[in-house]
Order: structure tokens, then sequence, then C-alpha cells
């Protein structure tokens, strides 16, 4: 079976660079599955959980900040942070959530709480695919 | 001439000051090794973001965006890199005295400009001088993560969002080798000059859902990304300078030890010669 190339790309550096066979990740505009042969595209990703299927493995990647670049062989994640479920620090990530939905309770300007609720989405996101539960 | 024992004090503090110069050194040449490395991992990801954003730019005709068009000019953001510690030689005080001449020269009134720093020398060098420091952010470790300046960042760019600021310009030293640091002037915002990079290589794309919602959140973050590859670049200059400025004082202490051991030792023989003459004279007033 075919396969496409994808490489994970962040500020810090690569996060992941591997042959797989399907990549489905949540877009803007609703869940998008990517198979190769895919016409190129551009769509920027939600706060959400990568997940990579291909022969015998899979793996899940948290994204924020990121959009896909598609080309029939290669698929390109550019994104401000991404984490492999053994890269995220679980503690970090549980601070951070309480951090959050403190700040949330507590309801002060407008701007906080666009941010609070960003760091909340960040959180649970890392959360959820450190456990993984989809 | 001064005295034997101020010559050695002399001597020992140079010696001690040599030696914390030279540790100093040793750690700014380690630190420069894992701040390159750090500049270099960047590269992929700006370079696959401003391939994507110059395709979209120049791909469609009717692509636009706020970010990518030049309006008239109220007000002017300068976003000014420094370092947290001194003894850097001139890397702190040659971008502060660039970024202070352009503000005079092009604003009449504090009302004209904002300012945006990230390091302490530059935040309390504008205080000194009552210009006002819109944001700081100081404490940045030597080898930054992009978490770390994500705040400023993103500030920074929805400053130009919300029309506080028509343009912005970035101030650094940029790491052209381990002697040489350039300060370096960029105009980060609008995104005028997109078109002059990377003609060739471009491919069209599908875009979801349209280009206009693809640059509104592609933009934001290749402006961002800009300000961490500038601090990237400025933390190795950083280094750099430090291990120039540290190497220096360190040659400087060796020669000054040399000079001291000299008149050192010209005054011990001094003294011993007078000594025998005190004796001899002794001796000969006794016969």
């Amino acid at each position: 079976m075919s396969t496409l190339t994808v490489s994970v790309v962040t500020p810090d550096g690569p996060v992941l660079e591997d042959a797989f066979e399907m990549v489905s990740c949540k877009a803007e505009s609703g869940e998008l599955g990517i198979l190769p042969g895919h016409i190129p595209m551009v769509a920027p990703l939600t706060i959400s959980a990568v997940r990579l299927k291909g022969e015998g493995k899979s793996d899940r990647i948290a994204v924020s900040g990121g959009f896909l670049e598609v080309r029939p062989d290669k698929v390109t994640i550019l994104a401000q942070s991404a984490e492999k479920p053994s890269d995220i620090d679980i503690d970090r990530a549980r601070k951070a959530k309480e951090r959050a939905e403190k700040r949330l309770q507590d309801k002060q300007a407008d701007i906080d709480f666009k941010r609070a609720e960003l760091a909340l989405k960040r959180a649970i996101n890392r959360l959820d695919v450190f456990d993984n539960n989809f | 001439m001064a005295s034997l024992r101020d010559i050695k004090g002399r001597i020992t503090s140079t010696k001690k000051t040599k030696q914390i110069t030279k540790a100093m050194e040793m750690v700014s040449a380690s630190k420069l090794n894992r701040a390159e490395q750090n500049a270099k991992n960047f590269v992929p990801y700006s370079e696959k973001i401003q391939e994507v954003v110059a395709s979209i730019s120049q791909g469609g005709g009717d692509a636009s965006h706020p970010m990518l068009e030049a309006r008239d000019v109220k007000r002017t953001g300068y976003l000014v890199i420094t370092s947290d510690r001194g003894l850097a030689g001139a890397y702190n005080s040659s971008i502060l005295r660039k970024v202070y001449r352009q503000i005079h020269q092009h604003h009449t009134s504090a009302e004209e400009y904002k300012l945006i720093t990230i390091g302490r020398i530059g935040r309390d060098f504008f205080r000194k001088r009552n210009m006002p420091v819109d944001m700081d952010i100081t404490g940045i470790s030597d080898q930054p993560d992009f978490a770390d300046i994500q705040d400023i960042a993103s500030q920074t760019v929805q400053l130009y969002t919300d029309g506080e600021i028509d343009q912005l310009y970035i101030y650094y030293n940029h790491y052209v080798s381990a002697i040489t640091q350039e300060v370096t002037e960029k105009k980060v915002l609008p995104l005028t000059d997109l078109n002059e990079v990377k003609k060739g290589a471009t491919s069209s794309y599908e875009y979801e859902p349209n280009q206009e919602e693809i640059l509104e959140v592609l933009l934001p973050q290749y402006a961002e990304s800009l300000i961490y590859g500038a601090l990237l670049d400025s933390k190795a200059s950083e280094h750099a300078a430090r291990m120039t400025a540290m190497k220096s004082a360190t040659d400087n202490a060796d020669e000054l030890i040399g000079d001291l051991t000299l008149s050192y030792n010209r005054a011990r023989q001094a003294a011993i010669t007078q000594e025998i003459t005190e004796i001899v004279g002794g001796a000969a007033a006794l016969e």
C-alpha cells in the first residue's frame, strides 16, 4: 500500500518525520482524512489531536495553532506546538487546566477570558492525547 | 613606587578576575553552540511557513488581508531585543543607540510610537529616559522555547490588528559569525515584501475553507515566527558577543598580570639592593 511522508514541524524543531498510510485531523471546517494522492491543499487546524495510521503502527500528536499542507505524497503539519504522548508534561497540563478553569470562573476582562479559554482547550487536548480517549 | 604588598595584592585580584572571565568565556562558548543549534532547528519551520504564505499571497488574486497592506502610519511599534545581563561588549549599547536615534529622528512625541522590549537592559534604558515601554518581557532563558515568547509575540501582532500601531519594526543583533554581529532593523508588519520571497518553487493549493480564512490564521503565525526567529538570532549573537568580550577581558588580564609581575620583581630587587647597601654601609661605619 502506498504511503505518505508525514512531517510535523514546530519552531522548536521537527517533532516527527515518518511514512504513514492515513492522516486524520480536525481542521477548522471539520474532520479531515487524508490518504496518499490527495490534491495539494492548505487548511488551518484546531487545537486537537492529529492521528496517524501506518502499517501496524499508529501515532497521535497534540497540536495547537497549526495548519496542514498537503501534497500528493507528503503532508506537512506546521504548528506552534506539537507533542507526542510521550513528550507531554502531564503535570504541567493538569496545572494549566486548573489555572485556566479558575481564571474562567473569575471572569475579568474580555481578552483574559479569551486567552484562558484557549489555554483550557490546549490543556484538555494534551490530557486527552495523553490518555488516548477520543 | 607602590609597595611590594600592594603589587602582590593587585596581582592576586587580577588573577581571580581572570579566572572568572575565563569561566564566563567557556560558558558562553557552550551556550553559543546550543543557540546555534536552536536557530538551526527553527529553519525548517520558518522556510515552510514562508513558502506557504508566499504561495497563497501570490497564487490567488483575490487574497487580501490587513496585514498585507500598508496603511497610513500614525503610530509605529518598535520591538527591541536586548539581553538581561551585561558584560557582553557593545551588544546592547549598539542596538539601543540605533533605536534611540531612530525614534528621535522620526518622532516628536511619545504618542507616535510604542516600545516593546525583550530583555532587562533595553527596558531599563528606555524607562530611565522617560520613554514609555508598553510591553516588556525579561528573564527569557538562554535556550528559549517558542512558548516563552508566544504571549508577547501574539500581543504585539494583536496591537497591529487592533490598529494601535500601523507598522512594526524589530531591532536585534544578527549573528554573522562568532566575532561579528550586526545590528539589524527589520520591518515585520505590514508584510509588504512577501512577493520578493522565493518566486519559483510555489505550487497551487486547494484552500479549505478559503484563502481569506487561512490568511487570517496563517499571517499572525507567520509574524510571530519572524519575531521568534529574530529572538533566536539575537540569542546566538548575545552569547557570541559575551564570549568575545570575555576573551578580550581574559587577554587583558594576562597582559596586566605580566606588567604587574615585572614591576613586582623590580621592586623586590630594588628592596634587596637597598638592604645590601644598608648592611654594607653599616659595616663600613663600624670600621
